[in-house]
């Protein structure tokens, strides 16, 4: 399974900001549904997290020291 | 629903109990499982209960009238959420929320009442509790007011930085800006100057701290 960003569909308003702005095209309208798929081209740039304007789309990440 | 005793000597209000005293309170408690995002209290509200992390990570926050979030701490495993309405009869005045899957255990006012009255050690533990809950404020304080944005979100990596197998929070850009009391796009920028001078990599999903010491020395001056 390959980490993705996640997107909350309660708070999505499907203005497609997201995927204007995904340079692998990993966000997708399907059905009126933004829709996330699963790619090893994502390289976690967080630009859809930068433009979405209701906070349903969230790129966290893990913090972690070097061993 | 199994109350964990083992668990309820890790909350630091009563890791003075020992076992039997443990189990003669366990019937107080109660287990609630909460889904991610789920708002567990409000700003404003009366609690009749109190609240404590049993499992996962609750984010503690404010909200200003424009929408604006301060996140004022991430509650853990032992942690309570509302001590401070619990014990001043006031107002809830927090809003807390699950940032992952959450086991919360609770237990009502009057029955924590009677057990700080039947354990007093359990009473004094409380004041430690509360005690390091007011010089968390006090440094959030200090830290907001005084340092600058790097140092703040430099520390922020410091203090939520794990390890490799899992252990480390998951935070966004967004919640990392709730907690410095900043703008998304400062982190971003804050966190691209500090993998420009190699003391991070920003990685597919994960931020790795390369040169803790470093980053160490730049929350130490920046004070």
């Amino acid at each position: 399974m390959v980490e993705m960003p996640e997107i909350n569909q309660e708070k999505c308003n499907q203005c497609g900001l997201c995927i204007s702005v995904c340079t692998c095209s990993a966000i997708v309208l399907e059905a009126k549904k933004v829709t996330i798929i699963e790619t090893e081209d994502c390289h976690w740039c967080t630009n859809c997290e930068a433009v979405c304007p209701t906070g349903a789309l969230t790129c966290s990440f893990d913090i972690i020291v070097e061993e | 629903m199994t109350i964990d005793v083992t668990f309820l000597k890790s909350i630091p209000y009563f890791s003075v109990m020992n076992a039997v005293e443990l189990d003669a309170i366990k019937p107080s408690f109660s287990e609630k499982t909460i889904q991610r995002g789920e708002v567990i209290l409000m700003e404003g509200e009366l609690s009749d209960t109190l609240f404590f992390v049993a499992a996962g990570a609750v984010k503690i926050f404010k909200t200003s009238a424009q929408g604006k979030e301060q996140i004022l701490s991430i509650a853990r495993p032992g942690e309570a959420l509302n001590d401070i309405p619990i014990f001043d009869g006031g107002t809830n005045p927090i809003n807390a929320q699950a940032m992952g899957p959450v086991i919360l255990y609770s237990i009502k006012k009057e029955r924590l009442q009677s057990i700080l009255q039947q354990y007093p050690n359990v009473a004094l533990n409380t004041n430690k509790v509360l005690a390091q809950r007011m010089r968390q404020l006090v440094t959030l304080v200090e830290d907001l007011s005084f340092r600058h944005v790097l140092g703040r979100v430099t520390k922020i990596l410091l203090t939520h930085a794990g390890d490799a197998v899992g252990t480390s929070d998951h935070l966004t850009q967004q919640e990392m800006a709730a907690m410095a009391g900043t703008a998304r796009e400062v982190v971003a920028r804050s966190l691209k100057a500090l993998e420009e001078q190699g003391f991070i990599r920003l990685e597919r999903h994960r931020i790795v701290i390369a040169d803790k010491k470093s980053l160490e020395d730049i929350v130490a001056d920046s004070g």
